[in-house]
């Protein structure tokens, strides 16, 4: 079974059309990367897919379920991480994590979860104090743990790495391919050319909501006669 | 350079969007103000009364004339049932009867009895004016007497000189007969009525309704709301759960400002009169009433509220957003303070059914007059009103508003319930 199957997807925001026609397929097991520049529609087509958006035309699958229609079951396998996502300021880093696994299972499985969570953002002592005295890459760290603890059968990841440090993210870039050996299938978008080379099985680049160009690192550098992704982006978007 | 700031700092701040529920306001206050009427121009008014003089001897004679003189009778007859008929068909304040022996009995060294049978029309501060004109008209009354006791004799009771008068009353207001008491007295009685519960329930929805509003705007402001709108929660249930979260703290807030402002007013309690004394005490039935009133009315405003609150972009326009809902309270709680809901003209009284806070603001006194319907159409008004807000909001909850500040047109009904259901 496809983990995500978009097909002819169109997206209007009033008169302007921030999608126009994708189609993609994500398998199960698989790391998928969005790429193109800003405004070209990633982070719509990852909304529109976390169930956050209506779809104008087109169609969604995920897991088999179809959106909006079944979009409470989607929720059920998903877990999205936004570009910019923040958590609860008065809660602590573990009251957090509790927080958000409670939405998804409860007694040993809600504290495995959360346990995973912990591992995952490895703030140590600092886990019990409020995220408002986090910093941008332990809040991060902490949101990152917060998606991938509650074992999804898709992650959805917006700019998975935004505002960390090269250690940082590194460290995220772990999770995520450890994640996908245990099954789970990622969408991701991102900035960084050389994160998605890194992590992706497979790649579409997004320009005008339209997709110019996709298939794996290797075919598109070569398709492009490229040295790497982002030599083919410049070429494909020109 | 200071110019260029003040522009930018005025380009920021006065926006369409701040404009416009002041201004609506201002046009609700406005016309609030000129529907309830002119204190003023009320007290000036000559109070609308009746006289019923079995007496026909010198004492009778001044207060006849006093009266007359001051007052618009509207009849002046033998028969009090009829006369009580007459002032009630006119709108009048009360029907006055001096018994036969008035006169007598001050000549005798006893005070004349003067029987006053009140027709109280409302409970509010500015429905007691009349009655409070027609009070000072029987202190003239007294004076007249006294003057002519004065002149006539020094041998009377100095005690009989200055208090030459005694009053007999009843009061009848909405359906009951209540003996021994003034329409004033009662109006004092149920004064606390009149001010502590609107004030309450203000005070609740305002708290509460902040706390939904600002909880909303810092969603946003935190970058919290796409996470929450992707777990695996109905939409119905995140909005339900902010509601009653809000209610919670609200009421706490609510409690905590209550307890000072209690001991405020209590220090302005005059009375001691025992409203059980009157038949106007609530029973058990009665006060859970009220609770449900209350509890419905600051479910429906927080509804409202997290209406509202999907509007907020962030934690500062969350709190230009409580304006409207600030002004809505304060707007039920002044009408209902100031006049009753009987004797407010129907448009203004539409506007206050139609606001779900006036409902608890108004239950404990319509209960004490048995006026069940009004509290339980409140209720139920209420409830309605709630569930349709409720819809609305979850019905914005399934839309794109939340994240991009625009709605899909799909609004059929059909689909808000459909989108209720998820």
């Amino acid at each position: 079974m496809k983990a995500v199957e978009v097909r002819e997807l169109v997206k209007d925001y009033g008169n302007f059309r921030a999608i126009n026609g994708i189609s993609f397929e994500v398998n199960e097991g698989e790391i998928f990367g969005l790429i193109g520049p800003n405004g070209a529609g990633k982070t719509t087509a990852l909304r529109v897919i976390a169930t956050l958006l209506q779809i104008t035309s087109g169609s969604v699958t995920v897991f088999g379920y179809e959106l909006p229609k079944e979009a409470g079951e989607v929720r059920k396998i998903i877990s999205y991480l936004p570009e910019e996502a923040g958590a609860y300021k008065n809660l602590t880093g573990r009251e957090y994590l509790n927080f958000i696994a409670k939405f998804f299972g409860e007694g040993e499985k809600f504290q495995n979860m959360v346990q995973r969570g912990l591992e995952i953002a490895n703030l140590g002592e600092r886990i019990n104090d409020k995220v408002d005295t986090y910093s941008k890459g332990m809040t991060r760290r902490l949101l990152v743990g917060r998606a991938l603890m509650v074992n999804p059968r898709l992650a959805i990841l917006d700019e998975p790495t935004s505002g960390l440090d090269v250690v940082n993210a590194q460290e995220v870039r772990r999770i995520i391919n450890s994640s996908v050996e245990a099954g789970v299938a990622v969408l991701l978008s991102s900035h960084n050319m050389l994160e998605v080379e890194l992590l992706c099985h497979r790649i579409v680049l997004i320009n005008d909501g339209r997709i110019v160009a996709g298939g794996t690192a290797a075919e598109l550098k070569k398709e492009y006669d490229a040295r790497n992704i982002e030599e083919v982006f410049v070429k494909a978007i020109k | 350079m200071i110019g260029n700031i003040i522009k930018k700092e005025f380009k920021e701040l006065f926006t369409l969007s701040t404009l416009i529920p002041i201004v609506v306001i201002a046009i609700v206050f406005g016309f609030v103000g000129q529907s309830i009427g002119n204190i003023g121009e009320t007290m000036e008014e000559k109070p609308v009364i009746g006289i019923v003089d079995m007496d026909d001897g010198d004492f009778s004679d001044i207060a006849m004339a006093v009266l007359i003189e001051s007052a618009e009778v509207v009849y002046n007859g033998g028969d009090a049932a009829e006369g009580l008929e007459e002032v009630r068909e006119e709108n009048g304040v009360a029907l006055l009867v001096i018994p036969e022996s008035f006169s007598q009995n001050i000549y005798a060294n006893h005070p004349g009895e003067i029987e006053i049978y009140w027709i109280m029309k409302g409970a509010g501060m500015m429905d007691s004016i009349s009655s409070g004109v027609l009070e000072g008209l029987i202190q003239a009354v007294n004076q007249g007497i006294s003057k002519t006791l004065i002149q006539q004799d020094s041998s009377f009771d100095p005690a009989l000189v200055l208090a030459p008068t005694t009053r007999v009353e009843t009061t009848f207001f909405k359906g009951k007969e209540i003996e021994g008491l003034s329409s004033s007295q009662l109006g004092n009685m149920l004064s606390s009525q009149s001010i502590v519960i609107p004030v309450v329930v203000m005070m609740l929805i305002i708290m509460a309704g902040a706390s939904v509003i600002s909880s909303m705007g810092l969603e946003k402001e935190n970058k919290t709301l796409e996470t929450l709108l992707t777990l695996p929660v109905r939409r119905s249930h995140i909005v339900i759960g902010k509601i009653v979260g809000s209610a919670l703290v609200g009421m706490i807030m609510a409690a905590i400002y209550m307890i000072g402002f209690s001991r405020y007013m209590s220090s302005f309690q005059i009375s001691d009169i025992n409203l059980a004394d009157f038949g106007l005490a609530l029973g058990m039935q009665d006060y859970l009433l009220v609770g449900i009133s209350l509890f419905v009315a600051l479910l429906a405003g927080l509804s409202l509220c997290i209406v509202l609150g999907t509007f907020a972009k962030n934690y500062r326009s969350a709190q230009t957003l409580v304006f409207p809902i600030t002004a809505l309270a304060m707007i039920s709680m002044f009408i209902t303070m100031f006049k009753d809901f009987d004797t407010i003209p129907a448009v203004l009284r539409i506007l206050v059914f139609a606001i779900p806070f006036s409902h608890p603001m108004m239950a404990m006194r319509a209960l004490m007059l048995d006026n069940y319907s009004l509290v339980i159409g409140g209720i139920a008004y209420t409830a309605v009103f709630t569930v349709i807000m409720i819809v609305v909001a979850v019905r914005i909850f399934n839309s794109d508003r939340l994240l991009t500040g625009s709605v899909q047109k799909r609004l059929a009904l059909g689909k808000l319930v459909w989108g209720f259901r998820r």
